[in-house]
């Protein structure tokens, strides 16, 4: 680090980053910091907006924050920016948070914030300590098993039994017939012999959506199919079946194959949902024979609009 | 900070877990387990606490609750009442979702 070059610029160190977060001015008073951090809070936590997105900027409000809602560190952020936390030979800045931005020391951390993101909070009394993380998969991973390695931050006992953060790679097995929500438990995989516990869940699917053990599927049919009835194609994630549609079939009327679910231990279903879909163009002949049932078939659908 | 070597272990799907498990999955008290529950944002299987039996879907939404709480400041009616309103907002969302489907077909 250029420490002279920057000795000569303090003045002028203009990081905004942390303010911008919160979508503060740099001249903020602290209550309007408070507030503007809860509202980031309320509209951006993940377990309230699912966007990755908004993940992304909660944590870096739930930073910020952890900065700017300390007098000293406010000062210290506007005088060096990004490099606040740094240690500095000016004894007026000893004594701060002295090395990287995580010491998993309570004091420094905003108890509020980082639990699920990083780990537990970590007592310096209790070494063992069960973590929590989450893991999104494939719909197809659950239907067939999967082997997926996992990179996870968090605090580790090291030989001289000091904590640090750590990143790990775990390899976890997705066992068969997993559903959204529930919880797998890796003996011994935490801290200090404490449990790793991982939270599935699913990742959106272009075809399916997934509601517990069940699936639904949008299925297109032709008009004549719903009038007729028919047998159509239909795929499930082990594979294309024939669906029989039965005749009047309806708009958003949901066909149900038992099992076809997702594979857990009491089998889920699929459930096919009918959308009538008209041809993009009519050949003239087709044109014909729907002027031709226009007229032969009498109904009003619209009866109950009183028209 | 050290790269961790790579571990292999057993992995076990957590099928239930009795109140004082899920006490301390959540790191919170039993007392506030028990709040949950008689707010409904929960619901064991069996009557009576001792034999209190929770399911995947409920560790999920118990440990739910416990970060809203913590990150929003909320109380359990407040959490109660946020977690029915974002699964309304989903339900609604998905609702939205198949008629923009049926629209742009």
């Amino acid at each position: 680090m250029p420490l002279s070059g920057k000795d000569k610029w303090d003045d002028i160190v203009t990081d905004t980053a942390f303010y911008e977060a919160l979508g503060v001015s740099k001249d903020a008073p602290a209550n309007d910091i408070k507030r503007a951090y809860r509202k980031m809070a309320r509209k951006y936590h993940p377990d309230i907006n699912p966007g990755v997105d908004a993940s992304a900027r909660f944590k870096a409000a739930g930073e910020a924050f952890d900065v700017l809602r300390d007098p000293e560190k406010r000062a210290a952020y506007d005088r060096y920016g990004a490099d606040w936390d740094q240690p500095r030979p000016d004894p007026q800045q000893q004594g701060g948070a002295a090395q990287g931005g995580f010491a998993f020391d309570e004091r420094d951390i905003n108890p509020d914030m980082f639990r699920d993101f990083f780990g537990q909070r970590f007592g310096g009394a209790r070494m063992r300590q069960d973590q929590h993380a989450r893991v999104e998969i494939a719909l197809e991973d659950a239907i067939h098993g999967a082997n997926q390695t996992l990179t996870l931050q968090m605090p580790q006992v090291d030989d001289a039994g000091q904590v640090a953060m750590q990143t790990r790679h775990v390899d976890l097995r997705i066992p068969k017939g997993i559903l959204p929500g529930q919880q797998l438990r890796l003996q011994g995989q935490g801290t200090g012999g404490g449990d790793l516990l991982i939270e599935v869940a699913f990742r959106p699917h272009p075809i399916y959506r997934i509601e517990g053990r069940d699936l639904y599927v949008e299925l297109p049919v032709t008009p004549w199919e719903a009038a007729l009835g028919d047998k159509v194609r239909m795929p499930t994630p082990t594979g294309t079946v024939d669906l029989s549609v039965p005749a009047g079939a309806r708009q958003g009327q949901k066909l149900r194959l038992r099992g076809r679910g997702l594979p857990a231990a009491q089998k889920g279903d699929i459930y096919a949902v009918l959308h009538i879909v008209n041809p993009p163009e009519l050949s003239a002949k087709a044109r014909a024979l729907y002027e031709q049932l226009a007229k032969e078939q009498p109904f009003n659908p619209r009866a109950k609009l009183g028209v | 900070m050290k790269q961790a070597k790579r571990h292999n272990s057993r992995v076990d799907v957590i099928e239930t877990l009795s109140l004082s498990e899920l006490t301390m999955f959540c790191d919170t008290s039993a007392d506030w387990i028990i709040r949950l529950v008689e707010y409904g944002v929960v619901a064991p299987v069996a009557t009576t606490a001792p034999e209190w039996e929770f399911t995947p879907p409920h560790i999920a939404r118990a440990r739910k609750a416990a970060r809203l709480m913590r990150d929003l400041g909320l109380n359990v009616a407040g959490v109660a009442l946020v977690l029915d309103l974002i699964e309304e907002r989903d339900a609604l969302a998905r609702k939205l979702a198949l008629m923009e489907t049926v629209a742009f077909v």
